[in-house]
């Protein structure tokens, strides 16, 4: 589904080099997790894979099923199925969140060719799923995000991508600021897409959310780089002793 | 002044009062005759004015309206859908084929080249009374000449609350015409009234728009000017407040090469609210400016002003805004604010926000910026799949939402969104 490689990746304004290198490869059907310590480079992946402004590639290449990611715009890389749950979601003062939601789903649907969603279908479709995320009806009136708590911004996400049923989620670090029970909710809400013809790569920092969406595969980015892959005993590892042995075994 | 600065302004007044001629006869005859007398003191603005620092005068001066192209949109014209009083003025002449019947419970309605030859008529306590108030502190020449040559508008008495709103359809057919109107509205105690207009109604207008609510009145007002490009416009609202009314005016305005929209709001009794807001976008060869004063002279009132402009390939905008507080306006609450969005460098936005304050317990706020999209929130939007166009007019579209939330009635909020949207999608194609 996803596959990048020797993806090298520094800053337009500064000559900082943050990706040096990220070979990663997620197939259709399954859920992988990055771990990594502060800094290692996490988000800065996810944005360069949605297209953000700001990084140029100097290496390196990503597709999505097989097909070109890099050189897209944004938008298109989302018609095409990729979707990025942000690690701080953006503020829209005036946007609603409901005219949001439809807006995008019909601008995808438009993209991919198809027939923009009826009125009464969307409403039905936002409501079903927002409940499913215990997120209420005055939260969808209010501007996107504005006011929001931290752990609503979050579950807005997860309805985002709930609506827009993307093949290749990246969920970055959607767990932190999550109670307990909304940790339980974004993670049904996960689950609930889990298929054959989609795939997760999830960020996190910790082993709370793999219990509840158990990874295939378990990747350490440091510096850069994935520089160790394993099975979910990975995490357990992480979480236990950090990423000290982990790093100075591979150094 | 000094006299060789006033000097090309008699001398602009005198070219231009040779193409116009003094309505006669009945009550207002006396208005207009003092209209002329403040208008021959103070001269035509000039460019050198410090209240037109911002501004060109010049063919808002000139003797002949500058040539306008008639502009031929495709779409209906805004609220012509809705239940209303429509009256139709082409190039400012009323146009009775176009228009409903001038009657409507709750409201009495004339034309003011009827009912301005009267002897005896309740307008005459209202127009050019409130025009006068305004020249000061701030001279307003072209709305003495208003008054002193409006070849009509409409005189509206509420003493109810009418079942629909008025409805002021302003037709431009003619590339030179050059429209005056005035009209005049008195809201009595208790009542309560919508008016709208639209349209670019000539190639040059000058319009006045006298409003005195009485005690616990209320006046709403929603205006659609544009998308014409050609045209000029010079307005002025006046209004006067009384305890516990309000006063709510909202002005959308899309393209048009100038436009000066100047408001005047005088609160004279405690507890009333006043709000006017601005929604403008202009395009290339545009120049928008909102003069707002406001004048707190009782205690306990609130006004706010939210002015937003969104302007691109060179277009201008300005805002001249200023809150007075007199020395017993104890409790006032006065907010002001103005905000451009530049989508190009090439435009630019030139703001003189006032505060001008001498009573001790009051809490005014005022603050102007100019800034572009946000980056982040256009990449978030495109991020879930909506085009870079699109997303920029989402955007704007919230940039603009502010000024909207001052409409009360939210249908026809919604209608003016609908608009703008509707603008905003047709320049992408
Ligand atoms: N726009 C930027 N300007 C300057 N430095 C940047 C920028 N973007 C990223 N960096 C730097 O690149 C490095 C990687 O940042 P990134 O946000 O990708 O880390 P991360 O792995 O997601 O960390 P965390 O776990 O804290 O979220 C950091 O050192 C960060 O400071
Ligand atoms: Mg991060």
């Amino acid at each position: 589904m996803l596959e990048i490689k020797g993806l090298e990746v520094k800053l337009e304004e500064e000559d900082k080099q943050i990706l040096k290198g990220v070979d990663l490869t997620v197939e259709a059907g399954s859920v992988h997790a990055i771990m990594g310590p502060n800094g290692s480079g996490k988000s800065t992946m996810s944005y360069v894979l949605s297209g953000r402004d700001g990084y140029e590639v100097t290496g390196g290449t990503a597709t999505l099923n097989g097909e070109d990611l890099l050189g897209l715009e944004p938008e298109e890389r989302a018609a095409k199925g990729l979707f990025l749950a942000f690690q701080y979601p953006v503020e829209i003062p005036g946007v609603g969140n409901m005219t949001f939601l439809r807006t995008a789903l019909n601008a995808q649907r438009k993209l991919r060719g198809e027939d923009e969603i009826s009125s009464a279908d969307f409403l039905k479709l936002v409501r079903a799923k927002a409940k499913e995320l215990k997120i209420d009806a005055e939260m969808l009136k209010r501007p996107v995000n504005v006011g929001f708590s931290g752990g609503e911004k979050k579950r807005n996400e997860i309805l985002q991508m709930a609506m827009l049923e993307p093949k290749m989620c990246i969920l970055d670090e959607t767990d932190s600021g999550l109670d307990v029970d909304a940790m339980k909710l974004v993670s049904d809400g996960v689950n609930a897409l889990r298929d054959e013809g989609r795939a997760f790569l999830v960020i996190t920092h910790y082993q709370r959310l793999l219990d509840h969406i158990h990874p295939d595969v378990v990747h350490i980015m440091a510096n850069g780089r994935i520089v160790k892959t394993g099975g979910p005993e990975l995490a357990m590892e992480v979480e236990k002793n950090g990423y000290a042995d982990i790093l100075s075994e591979v150094a | 002044m000094m006299v060789a600065l006033l000097k090309p302004k008699l001398d602009a007044l005198e070219a231009r009062l040779a193409a116009l001629s003094l309505p006669e006869g009945g009550w207002s005859a006396a208005a207009r005759k003092d209209a002329l007398s403040r208008l021959g003191a103070t001269g035509l603005p000039s460019a050198r004015d410090e209240y037109w620092k911002y501004t060109r005068p010049d063919t808002l001066n000139a003797p002949g309206a500058p040539r306008a192209a008639v502009f031929e949109g495709s779409e209906t014209p805004i609220f012509s859908q809705r239940d209303r009083l429509k009256i139709t003025f082409v190039d400012g002449v009323f146009d009775p084929a176009q228009s409903d019947a001038l009657e409507l419970e709750g409201i009495t309605i004339e034309r003011l080249a009827e009912a301005g030859t009267k002897d005896i008529h309740w307008a005459k306590d209202l127009y050019g009374v409130l025009e006068a108030r305004g020249q000061s502190p701030v001279e307003r020449p072209l709305a003495a000449l208003n008054t002193a040559f409006a070849t009509d508008g409409i005189l509206i008495h509420v003493t109810g609350t009418p079942s629909k709103p008025v409805s002021l359809v302003y037709i431009h057919r003619d590339e030179v015409s050059d429209a005056i109107l005035h009209h005049a509205v008195k809201v009595e105690s208790g009542a309560e009234i919508t008016l709208l207009e639209n349209g670019p109604a000539a190639a040059r207008f000058n319009k006045v728009l006298e409003v005195e609510v009485a005690d616990g009145g209320k006046f709403h007002h929603v205006r659609a000017q544009g998308r014409d490009h050609e045209r000029r416009a010079a307005t002025h609202i006046f209004a006067r407040l009384g305890e516990e009314s309000l006063f709510k005016s909202f002005t959308m305005t899309a393209n048009g090469v100038l436009t000066r929209n100047e408001c005047v709001i005088e609160f004279t009794g405690d507890d009333a609210v006043a709000h006017v807001a601005g929604a403008s976008m202009g395009d290339g060869d545009f120049h928008h400016d909102d003069t707002v004063f406001v004048t707190h002279d009782a205690v306990n009132c609130e006004s706010r002003q939210v002015f937003k402009k969104v302007l691109r390939n060179g277009a201008t905008g300005v805002f001249q805004g200023k809150i007075l507080v007199k020395k017993d306006a104890q409790k006032t609450d006065g907010y002001q604010i103005s905000q451009s969005l530049l989508l190009d460098e090439d435009s630019q936005f030139l703001a003189k926000p006032e505060l001008e304050i001498y009573a001790d317990d009051v809490a005014c706020s005022h603050g102007s910026t100019s800034g572009a999209i946000d980056d982040t929130a256009l990449y978030y939007l495109r991020s879930r799949g909506v085009p870079r166009r699109e997303a920029q007019d989402l955007l704007t579209l919230a940039f603009l939402a502010e000024a909207l939330d001052e409409i009360e009635d939210d249908s026809l909020a919604g209608e003016i969104r609908e608009r703008l949207d509707g603008w905003l999608a047709r320049r992408r194609g």
